[in-house]
């Protein structure tokens, strides 16, 4: 076979090879939406995150506006301190309220921040000062069985 | 009892001289390859061969695994409710499973039995003796550019069947069956990452291309020079391919995908 056929063949099978790694980045992937082009920091405390898991989605009015980046625990206060990487299109109010959300009723859980009222806008670096921890769901059975059992002398 | 020790002796010796020689031989390859990328030629004409020619039975056995993948993961996940999720299903398990590993299978009996079997009658007719005789090093000449072939076809082809087995659930999933498209195609995109799951699968197919193409051109270099040898040679190439693709697919994704 001709050198320039063969050089041909080649380069139309690596270009159709990128070509589907294109597709699987663009069409199947989400690189398009993934990689914010500029980000800051924000760290936020938490008494119990549940099932939070780092890659995690945090949510504005259920618009992804950011990554969970790392969970540690804090040895001090006994909390677990999440660091959320926002895209830097959005700014959020210094009194904004972050919350541990749950998708659906199994679904994955997620970080949900509602935005509070002040002039003054989040930092990097700075960190949400009020957080609400993730619902778990034998506190919330045992404590509905206690208000039951409380309950249930006053009506006798 | 004493032939038995002895026996198992004499294996384990001679599989440790082989394993040594393929990690001096793999070392040969690299020093050499600056020698044979030279001659660029070669390794384009080698991923002709190994890569170009190996496009129709990817791309068909890709097609084929992608519509059984829509076909069984919608039967599974309607009995949940949740069939919308028939593309996630279908993306995740190629890009980071099947995608590599199916198409470092097929590549292995495909290209790696065909490069062992030429290299080893190039053995068995004394060619790579004579190539040496005229001053031509067989590695650079012989070797080294079947085994970049290899390596750079591996990844590609990969893709290439990633992408078509998607587009296989989508013919059977949104097409056949009716799963909503705009669904299939949103939820793919929200579950897959292309860090974490697409580059993980590229890699992947990366490392099974050095490990087939490496087998296949050892298992040539190596072969008793005769008809027979030849042929145990070809048989080798497959059998150890198999198996090292799929305890490195264990490896690396234990790896890769721990604490996900």
């Amino acid at each position: 076979m001709s050198r320039k056929l063969l050089d041909l063949w080649v380069g139309f099978f690596v270009l159709l090879g990128f070509a589907a790694l294109l597709f699987l980045a663009l069409r199947v992937g989400n690189l398009s939406s993934a990689n914010f082009a500029e980000t800051y920091q924000l760290t936020a405390k938490f008494d119990n995150i549940g099932g939070l898991k780092v890659r995690g989605p945090v949510k504005s009015a259920g618009v992804v506006v950011g990554r969970v980046t790392e969970i540690r625990f804090s040895p001090e206060t006994y909390e677990a301190v999440t660091t959320l990487t926002i895209d830097g299109r959005y700014h959020f109010p210094k009194d904004t309220f972050a919350s541990i959300l749950t998708a659906g009723l199994l679904g994955e859980q997620y970080i949900g921040l509602d935005a509070g009222g002040e002039e003054k806008m989040l930092k990097d670096g700075d960190v949400v000062a009020k957080t609400q921890s993730a619902v778990v769901l034998e506190k919330l059975i045992s404590q509905f069985m206690f208000n039951k059992a409380s309950d249930t002398p006053d009506k006798q | 009892m004493i032939a038995l020790i002895r026996g198992t002796g004499h294996r384990v010796n001679n599989g440790l001289q082989r394993l040594g020689f393929a990690a001096r031989f793999f070392v040969m390859i690299l020093i050499y390859s600056g020698q044979s990328f030279r001659r660029i030629h070669l390794t384009i004409r080698e991923i002709y061969f190994a890569g170009f020619q190996s496009l129709l039975i990817i791309l068909v056995s890709g097609l084929f695994i992608g519509m059984v993948l829509g076909m069984q993961g919608y039967e599974t996940l309607q009995r949940y409710g949740s069939s919308e999720a028939l593309g996630v299903l279908v993306a995740l398990s190629l890009t980071r499973e099947l995608g590599p590993v199916v198409a470092a299978l097929l590549f292995a009996s495909r290209a790696g039995s065909s490069i062992t079997a030429e290299i080893g009658l190039m053995k068995a007719t004394e060619q790579l003796t004579a190539m040496d005789m005229m001053a031509v090093n067989p590695i650079a000449r012989v070797v080294a550019p079947r085994f970049w072939g290899g390596v750079i076809s591996m990844p590609l082809l990969a893709a290439l069947f990633s992408a078509i087995g998607v587009f296989g659930g989508y013919l059977v999933g949104v097409v056949l069956i009716g799963v909503d498209e705009g669904a299939f195609w949103s939820q793919m995109q929200g579950s897959v990452d292309f860090r974490f799951d697409i580059w993980n699968g590229v890699v992947k197919s990366f490392v099974f291309g050095v490990a087939v193409s490496l087998i296949a051109v050892f298992e040539g270099y190596d072969a008793v020079p005769t008809a027979e040898g030849v042929s145990s040679s070809i048989k080798r190439t497959v059998v150890y391919s198999a198996l090292a693709i799929l305890a490195l697919d264990f490896v690396l994704t234990s790896f890769m995908f721990r604490g996900l």
